[in-house]
């Protein structure tokens, strides 16, 4: 859940104009300036930049650099290059590794949780069928149940199977995501005319095809929400892996900096405060690329409905 | 984020064992002891025929070994596993223990730890391999810690004779004499305080690996242990010297309220804030990766005596290497063990910074004579092997040691933030012990 908090003050920040405007009818197009609420926004910005500026900074010093200079500024020492090497190559390289099953899992676990959750949305929006309402109230339900809750009934019941310290460990639970085949249902429910499903009936398509020719193009800017929401919470995942995998081979990112920090806390252990900070810089850039280049589907994604037009 | 429906979810992975023909499997039943000797030739039929063999160990310079022995045995494949250690390591050891699967055929384990996993059946006998016989190539204070009786539960791997690492740039600076008494430890932390007030003698918030080993030192022998007869006491003649002197240095603020091994640590080792550190001789690797920036302005020295002229010393960390009874490749496994640790392994760790835990090397010129360029060349390990050797080898840890340690923070870290003394957070840790070792079906004598 924590992803979906950070990325809220943008979300706020972008839709509130427009969720104000018909209040302020009589300054279209100037919204009122308060000034607590740009200071609260300030300081929320203050929050979350701050530590993505310290992470960037201390990305670029030396192990020793990071003990002899201040957190909030360069050394005199610059290493990111080094750093960045280093991160690759320590351990025989089990960074891109642990960067490959990172990727493994997203395309499998989030990919596959946004393909259920586009099929499941699109027939609950869609479809009359007896059980809707249960299935209703059981989506509702799942959504507030907390993944965290269900890591240990989930491991001790993967362990009865034989599947705990293998990948499949981690994706399937990953498949599961409520919250997108809600906000999918949501979605079909508002973007698919009715009216159009029954034209292409009409017209002798099968249903197959109508679902792919004539409802997933209207529902690309829901697709594109619902697998940034799991890409983010299967790259985020730590508990579910950390209490599934023992095997480092098939760490993700997220537990094997941790297992690198705890380096540090080992008799003969190395210290590598510095990589595990150049991974964790390494390991947001994807996220940061992903939201970068898909913004403008995920915002209309989820501004729908909000505007009656 | 990842909600989930209970009964979607059992489908789902239903449908999944059923598409990848896994089965559900339980613990092994099989859990022969392995009394039977096994002869050297049995051994090296083992090693002819080949296998692998899954080692979980965190111990940096085993890779060098690990590789050296694919070398010398090609049919035989190490797979190290090192992304693990402290807490994470037991918990996983234990689960996998009690879960009958996923055993590693070797473990790491320090010898604070051995004890719960040897009672339990979890660790198999090494002595019919012909461990027994190793004995005199090791320091007595790690050969007992490894065994019991005529039973040898892992091969020592390292040991940690206590040294008093300081800043001499620091001592020199407020010209202050390197402590060689406890007293004068206390008088050097007055004066350092008062000299400079953001500096402190020490770091501590309560560790339980450094009061058992202090306590050790001067002497205490707060646990006896016969078999699942336990006996627990924190009152003693040496705690009382550890309790007087320690109680002064927490009373008067004399201690960097900075817990060990976290970046502060780290961070007041390299610049003058923390100005000795009693511990380990393994410590030298960690000041050279961790602290990189104060090369030259630390030395080891002797740790300070209780009596003026005393050399008693004592252990603090160190590990061994255990074969878990449900591994497999018994043979081939401890093979490895011996080879790392009683073998040639033992030059290839040494010269990688590793401490030994053998005779051999401890007593080498080479070995003594090695000049530690971060020591501004000094020769440390002349001074952590006369340390190794006046180590009492009569101390013992608890058969559940690790839950000890882990309740430490509760009872006598409350010495270290509230009005609560040394003495009684040692009383209750001590309390705290014996409900726990009753509970777990100890007898608890008094």
């Amino acid at each position: 859940m924590s992803t979906s908090v950070t990325a809220s003050p943008a979300k706020t920040k972008n839709t509130a104009p427009k969720l104000r405007t018909p209040r302020a009818k009589h300054t279209p197009g100037k919204p009122k300036r308060s000034v607590l609420l740009t200071v609260l926004m300030a300081l929320m910005v203050l929050y979350t930049v701050v530590p993505l500026i310290w992470l960037v900074i201390n990305s670029t010093k030396t192990q020793s650099g990071l003990a002899e200079s201040n957190g909030l500024w360069f050394a005199h020492d610059f290493a990111l290059w080094d750093n960045i090497r280093d991160a690759f190559t320590y351990h025989d390289g089990i960074f891109g590794r642990w960067l490959l099953n990172t990727l493994l899992y997203v395309v499998l676990g989030a990919g596959g949780a946004t393909l259920l959750a586009v099929l499941g949305g699109y027939a609950l929006a869609k479809f009359d069928f007896p059980g809707k309402r249960a299935v209703f109230a059981v989506v509702i339900g799942a959504v507030a149940v907390p993944g965290t809750a269900l890591a240990v009934p989930t491991f001790l019941m993967f362990s009865k199977m034989g599947l705990t310290d293998t990948p499949w460990a981690v994706i399937i639970p990953s498949l599961v995501s409520p919250f997108g085949l809600y906000l999918m249902w949501v979605f079909a429910a508002e973007a698919i005319p009715t009216e159009l499903l029954e034209a292409a009936r009409m017209d002798g398509a099968s249903e197959v095809r109508t679902f792919f020719q004539v409802a997933l193009p209207l529902l690309a800017p829901g697709i594109v929400t619902v697998l940034l929401f799991t890409t983010v919470a299967t790259w985020n995942n730590y508990f579910l892996p950390l209490i599934m995998l023992k095997d480092p081979d098939w760490y993700p990112l997220t537990l094997g900096l941790s297992a690198w920090s705890s380096q540090a806390q080992t008799i003969g252990g190395d210290v590598i405060f510095n990589l595990v900070i150049t991974g964790s810089l390494l390991t947001i850039l994807p996220l940061i690329a992903a939201f970068l280049f898909l913004q403008k589907y995920w915002q209309s994604g989820l501004a729908a409905g909000s505007v009656k037009e | 984020m990842r909600g989930k429906t209970g009964r979607l979810l059992r489908g789902l992975a239903l449908l999944s064992t059923l598409a990848l023909g896994a089965t559900a499997c339980g613990g092994s039943d099989d859990d022969s002891s392995d009394t039977k000797a096994v002869s050297a030739g049995d051994i090296q039929a083992a090693l002819k025929k080949g296998g692998s063999v899954t080692v979980w160990a965190w111990e940096p310079t085993l890779k060098s070994v690990a590789a050296d022995f694919e070398k010398k045995y090609p049919k035989v494949k190490i797979n190290l596993v090192s992304e693990r250690s402290g807490d994470k390591h037991y918990t996983a050891l234990s689960n996998a223990i009690s879960a009958g699967k996923g055993v590693p055929d070797v473990a790491q384990v320090e010898y604070f730890a051995l004890g719960q996993y040897s009672l339990t059946k979890g660790l198999s006998d090494l002595a019919p391999y012909g461990a027994a016989k190793l004995a005199s190539k090791y320091t007595p204070g790690p050969w007992n810690a490894v065994s019991d009786g005529d039973k040898v539960y892992g091969l020592p791997m390292d040991s940690g004779p206590m040294a008093l690492f300081y800043n001499k740039k620091v001592f020199d600076k407020y010209k202050i004499a390197v402590p060689t008494t406890w007293d004068e430890y206390l008088d050097a932390a007055r004066k350092l305080h008062k000299a400079d007030p953001k500096a402190y003698i020490a770091n501590d918030t309560g560790d339980a690996g450094f009061t058992t080993s202090m306590l050790w030192q001067a002497g205490s022998r707060p646990y006896k242990v016969d078999g699942t007869k336990v006996a627990i006491n924190f009152d003693d003649a040496g705690a009382k010297k550890f309790e007087t002197v320690w109680q002064k240095l927490i009373s008067e603020k004399l201690l960097a309220p900075v817990t060990g091994w976290t970046d502060d640590w780290y961070k007041g080792l390299g610049d003058g804030t923390i100005a000795t550190l009693a511990t380990g001789a393994w410590m030298p690797a960690n000041f050279e990766t961790g602290v990189p920036n104060a090369k030259g302005d630390w030395r080891a020295a002797a740790m300070p005596a209780w009596t003026k002229g005393d050399k008693a010393s004592a252990e603090n960390g160190g590990s061994s290497l255990a074969l878990p009874a449900l591994g497999k490749n018994k043979e081939l496994a401890y093979a490895f063990v011996e080879y790392a640790n009683a073998g040639d392994g033992v030059a290839t760790r040494v010269s990688e910074g590793a401490f030994p835990a053998t005779v051999a090397e401890l007593q080498s010129t080479e070995f003594k004579n090695k000049e530690f360029p971060y020591f501004g060349g000094q020769k440390a390990n002349e001074i952590f092997a006369e340390s190794a050797a006046n180590v009492a080898d009569d101390w013992s840890y608890l058969p559940f040691q690790p839950y000890a340690n882990s309740i430490f923070n509760d009872t006598v870290g409350k010495a270290y933030v509230s009005s609560t003394t040394l003495a009684d957070g040692l009383k209750a840790w001590q309390d705290a012990s014996v409900k726990y070792g009753q509970e777990q079906g100890f007898t608890i004598e008094k």
